[in-house]
């Protein structure tokens, strides 16, 4: 497996929606390397025939009788948003001035 | 009456029920050596003092007007920081939830409130429960009551510390890839991982949803048990709980507690003898428990379990990716943290800031190793192949539950480490739960139980077993612990 880059980091960084510094993408490009090497591993007993297991239990669709139950309400569900305004959750802007 | 932060919970609930004591007294012994000791321990980020008093004087009204009271009644009980508690600050050991009041309860802080218990607070721990030492809390770490100088485990290494600090009788962990268990071991107190589904996952500020299960830490094996059989049990909001009841875990640790082991088969894991990195003191004490089982009357030998040694990395896989997808809803909109909203900047640029504010070094490297696991061109060979390694191990323990009742092995490979000693090298730290991962990926129960002491610190025990026997696991770790006895660390 080829090393980690720090072009390669600072790509991850982006889509994990995390800014990053340059010291940051240093370390983190080695220390992802030493990692991404370890577990490669998994890939050397692993045959083609072998189904894969995403949970230890069997997953089924769980649904509940479609009835109104109180919940919680505006005021308990914005207590803890960094910003509010007219009871719903204040963003910063989404779109670019020149859009 | 005897130091009541000595006493065991079943004491204390005993004690509680006759009216020898109340429980707003078993409660102000505690908060009085919360007091004392935890500046020197931090095993706790938030004390509820007056949540504390409100619910045992409920108790002790309960009991005066002749209700009868559960078997953990005015007991008091440490909640790990990642569990949501209405009202009280829950973080997660990260800034990025610092200050964060949920409006809900978990269902197991539910059913604690309803059996009666008394919730001290919230324990410290790494941050999102990504650590093995309890040195990735963004709120400092916690330090082993064994050697101040010692980590005290991870992720919950709060509620381990807590237990060994004598500062509550109960706590509650939570265990993704041993992080009930590991504190357990290196804190010489008792530490169980039910069977994935077995406890609810709802209000658990989740890490890795397919290998989150919350589970009981206490002094006794028969405190965890009474603990287990409380917090436990089906959860209709939780859609991968298990809709059967607890096993009788209870009864179980008192059967194992009478010592006899006649007819159960022990198996040792073979792969783990060969593993690198087992201090040989650990080894010692685990072969004097493996003694000490077998004059109990259980027969011991030797399995293969040929996909153990490929649970790590299979696991650094898997959990990190799981990982990344959980933390994306920790964006600064809706709750937490927000950085850099100057009316200038985007949402995108708002969001990546206070995620790079919020959170801590280890949560970042591991989102990352997820975003990498599951990117288009790398997932067939990381995450496709980790959990088809994931099936590889849930058949070797099949396979290895054919010939025998459960499996045995250290918990950890070395006791206490110093602070500081492996944060350099991640994977290194990684390590640390290399005995305690397959059972993860396997959904089975596992215990931690104290075995003995190397260079002066304690050293765990496993005991693992296969799902939905859970009261197998309780009856040899019972066992043992007759055997052994508990441990008293030194007085801090």
């Amino acid at each position: 497996m080829a090393a980690i880059s720090r072009e390669e980091v600072a790509h991850l960084a982006r889509l994990s929606r995390l800014a990053v510094t340059e010291t940051e993408l240093d370390t983190f490009a080695g220390q992802l390397d030493v990692i991404l090497q370890a577990v490669a591993r998994v890939g050397e007993v692993t045959a083609a025939d072998i189904p894969p297991t995403s949970h230890s239990v069997p997953l089924t669709n769980v649904l509940r009788d479609d009835v109104v139950v109180p919940g919680l309400t505006p005021a308990e569900a914005l207590s803890g948003a960094p910003d509010a305004e007219d009871n719903r959750f204040r963003v910063p802007r989404i779109l670019d001035e020149e859009a | 009456m005897a130091d009541l932060t000595r006493l065991t919970a079943t004491e204390i609930a005993a004690h509680v029920a006759a009216g020898e004591v109340s429980a707003v007294e078993v409660t102000r012994a505690h908060l009085d050596r919360i007091a004392a000791v935890d500046e020197r321990v931090h095993a706790f980020l938030h004390v509820d003092a007056d949540g504390a008093l409100d619910a045992a004087r409920t108790v002790d009204a309960r009991r005066a007007a002749g209700e009868e009271l559960g078997p953990l009644a005015g007991v008091p009980v440490a909640v790990k920081d990642v569990l949501t508690t209405r009202g009280v600050p829950t973080t997660a050991g990260s800034r990025i939830l610092e200050g964060w009041r949920p409006p809900y309860d978990s269902t197991i802080v539910e059913r604690l409130r309803a059996a009666g218990t008394v919730m001290l607070g919230k324990t410290n721990m790494d941050e999102f429960a990504m650590g093995s030492s309890t040195e990735y809390s963004a709120y400092g770490p916690t330090f082993n009551p064994w050697d101040l100088s010692r980590i005290p485990g991870g992720s919950g290494g709060g509620s381990a510390a807590a237990l060994a600090a004598y500062e509550a009788p109960l706590a509650i962990g939570t265990d993704t890839g041993g992080s009930i268990r590991q504190p357990g071991a290196v804190t010489g107190t008792v530490g169980a991982k039910p069977t994935y589904g077995g406890t609810s996952r709802y209000g658990l500020v989740a890490f890795s949803s397919s290998l989150d299960t919350p589970g009981p830490c206490a002094r006794t094996v028969l405190d965890a048990a009474l603990l287990h059989a409380v917090m436990g049990g089906h959860d209709p909001r939780d859609s991968t709980s298990i809709p059967q009841p607890v096993p009788d875990v209870v009864a179980a640790a008192r059967a194992g507690a009478t010592g006899d082991l006649t007819g159960m088969r022990l198996g040792l894991v073979r792969e783990f003898a060969t593993e690198a990195g087992g201090e040989p003191g650990v080894t010692a004490a685990f072969r004097d428990a493996v003694d000490a089982l077998t004059k109990l009357g259980a027969e011991v030998v030797e399995v293969s379990c040929p996909h153990f040694e490929y649970a790590l990395p299979a696991y650094y896989l898997i959990a990190p990716s799981e990982c990344s997808s959980n933390l994306a809803r920790f964006d600064g909109v809706r709750f937490g943290l927000r950085a850099g909203d100057d009316g200038v900047r985007s949402l995108e640029e708002v969001m990546s800031l206070t995620r790079d504010v919020g959170f801590g070094a280890e949560v970042k490297r591991r989102i990352m190793v997820g975003t990498y696991a599951l990117s288009s061109g790398y997932y067939d060979a990381y995450y496709g192949q980790a959990q088809k390694v994931r099936t590889l191990i849930s058949r070797d323990f099949t396979a290895a539950f054919e010939q025998v009742d459960v499996l045995i092995s250290p918990t950890t490979p070395f006791v206490a480490f110093p602070l500081g000693s492996r944060t350099a090298d991640p994977y290194q730290m990684y390590l640390a739960d290399l005995f305690t991962i397959p059972t993860n990926l396997y959904g089975g129960p596992a215990i931690s139980v104290p075995c003995g002491l190397s260079e002066g610190l304690p050293v765990g025990l496993q005991v693992m077993a296969p799902t939905m026997a859970d009261d197998r696991m309780y009856r040899v770790a019972a066992a043992l612990e007759s055997a052994v006895g508990t441990l008293t660390p030194p007085a801090l």
